[in-house]
């Protein structure tokens, strides 16, 4: 299953009687109904943790394109009509500002990781607390309401999983709490934001800028406002778009089929 | 008021310091230059009517080296392309297409490993990406080990080995043209070339041919000759291409850093005593 095609319903577990095994590509797994297949005796897996380093990686992509405003920089670059670089245009430093973790797994925690390298200031918000030694490990500092992550950030960046207490986990609320000057960058699911609130926060300059690779729908209508604001950075869910991880993900998905088919137990099954 | 005129601070290589400016100015003590490099400026000119010259190498060097980091993740995930096929009206939502190549564990060859260097060794070392560097001398073990950084004292090894291969000196002489067409075809063709230092550090029109014939994978620039390139020039048609305006400190914090140490060098010249900065003539 790549890219949450086919649509897993009713109607096609029921027109398929011998089937075994969905094996998920990616660690994601709200697109499909886990009680529904579990009713029809199918096992799911995903792919969890070969997609970690190139999202993280993805994720500081982003917070530094959107910061120090590349795309737009890329565009006066190449645009036809460019005479010469405006002397007063100006990014944002990435370079020992705070960066605020929301959901701090395996990706988030690789996150961090990079951006203690850019002198940042770690805050994150997580369902629990991180050990000791793995918080100093890059010097993050543990927020255990929200609140204080997004009065404090000069870049929020989403890596939680979508499940029905994270769906619409930022929303007009959260938005305000944010500083005027910070940016939100998601890499989790386009239904962890509030996407009409975004939109509203984005143009009133409620918040500085966002960076999304994913989105609610993807793509999006061609008509859709966030296509047009100039502060933000769409990418086509690109998280794990690398030739290797991709190679790997299917390297790892036939393992968790070819075990779902012969009976074994199945590589990074989800229950 | 040319006569009032002691000092002169240098933004974005304006105003022009030539004889006739210099011959102007009789009062004329100190230079002082907003950023780093100093290329455009004559020293020995400038040093033959008694004006003392200063750069700010320390507020430079942490902008640069999160611009070169940026430009090397953009280029390899395929930020811009990606944009471009996100918010399009027409195109069809090719998802499965747009693959990059990974960051994570890669090889990174930094040439010139100064300041702004050694900032983006600590970078990338994060991203667990195995650093070589080439510098026309060995950093200490120390630093060496800090970063994980192997030397290579010749650069053909560099080149040969790294998947991305990120150019971070200054210009000189000897720096002139420094990756030409035999530096490129020594380069991986899935390799990734970077330039944050200097447009003419590159053989441009090398460059070009290198691109077109899949030679190398891509490059991403944030520095040209000139700036801007004409509107007619290749390398602003190439898909493999990113091409940033010379973003290397156009943060709000570094303008104000580097103000605050050339108004420092300006100060300590105006008074007489030794300037933090200073630049001689070499």
């Amino acid at each position: 299953m790549w890219y949450h095609k086919p649509v897993i319903n009713e109607e096609l577990l029921q027109s398929l009687p011998n089937l075994k095994i969905v094996a998920s590509s990616g660690v994601g797994i709200d697109h499909l109904d886990l009680n529904l297949l579990s009713s029809y005796g199918v096992k799911v897996s995903n792919t969890p943790f070969v997609v970690s380093t190139d999202t993280a990686d993805l994720g500081m992509a982003l917070m530094l394109a959107s910061s120090r405003r590349l795309v737009e920089g890329y565009q006066i670059a190449v645009s036809p009509d460019t005479e010469y670089f405006p002397a007063d245009w100006l990014g944002a430093e990435v370079s020992g500002a705070t960066l605020g973790i929301v959901g701090m797994g395996t990706i988030g925690y690789k996150v961090a990781e990079r951006a203690k390298a850019f002198e940042m200031k770690i805050l994150y918000h997580n369902r629990n607390q991180r050990n000791k030694a793995e918080e100093s490990a890059i010097g993050a500092v543990y927020c255990k309401k929200i609140d204080d992550l997004l009065q404090q950030s000069d870049f929020v960046l989403l890596s939680v999983n979508l499940t029905p207490q994270t769906h619409r986990l930022i929303g007009k609320r959260e938005l305000a709490l944010m500083k005027p000057t910070a940016t939100l960058i998601n890499i989790s699911r386009g239904l962890v934001v509030d996407q009409d609130a975004l939109v509203e926060a984005l143009q009133n300059k409620v918040i500085k800028a966002a960076a999304l690779d994913v989105t609610y729908p993807e793509p999006l209508p061609r008509d859709h406002p966030l296509l047009r604001l100039k502060n933000v950075i769409i990418t086509p869910h690109i998280g794990s778009a690398t030739k290797k991880t991709r190679h790997l993900m299917m390297e790892n998905m036939m393992e968790s089929i070819q075990a779902g088919l012969t009976g074994l137990p199945i590589p990074n099954e989800v229950l | 008021l040319s006569k009032k005129v002691q000092a002169i601070y240098l933004w974005w290589h304006k105003p022009i310091i030539d004889q006739e400016l210099l011959q102007s100015l009789p009062n004329l003590k100190v230079i002082a230059n907003s950023g780093v490099g100093m290329d455009h400026l004559d020293l020995k000119l400038v040093a033959s009517f008694g004006v003392k010259m200063a750069n700010a190498p320390h507020a430079v060097s942490s902008s640069t080296a999160d611009t070169g980091m940026a430009l090397l993740l953009a280029s390899a995930r395929r930020l811009v392309e990606g944009y471009h096929v996100a918010i399009s009206p027409g195109m069809e939502y090719r998802e499965a297409d747009l693959l990059g190549v990974e960051v994570t564990g890669a090889t990174l060859g930094i040439i010139g490993m100064g300041s702004i260097g050694y900032k983006i060794a600590l970078r990338a070392k994060a991203f667990e990406m195995n650093i070589l560097y080439h510098n026309r001398t060995r950093r200490k073990e120390q630093k060496e080990q800090a970063v994980g950084a192997t030397y290579c004292e010749k650069i053909d090894t560099l080149l040969q080995q790294a998947d991305f291969v990120m150019v971070v000196v200054s210009l000189t002489p000897q720096t002139h043209k420094l990756i030409g067409k035999r530096e490129m075809e020594l380069m991986k063709p899935t390799a990734t070339l970077i330039n944050i230092s200097r447009g003419a550090v590159v053989d441009q029109e090398a460059l070009v041919t290198a691109l077109q014939t899949g030679v190398i994978r891509a490059a991403a620039l944030d520095v040209t000759y000139p700036e801007p390139l004409p509107r007619d020039h290749t390398l602003l048609k190439l898909k493999n291409v990113i091409i940033t305006p010379h973003l290397g400190i156009k943060t709000d914090k570094a303008t104000y850093m580097i103000t605050e140490e050339a108004v420092e060098n300006m100060l300590a010249a105006l008074n007489g005593l030794p300037i933090p900065s200073e630049v001689l003539p070499s």
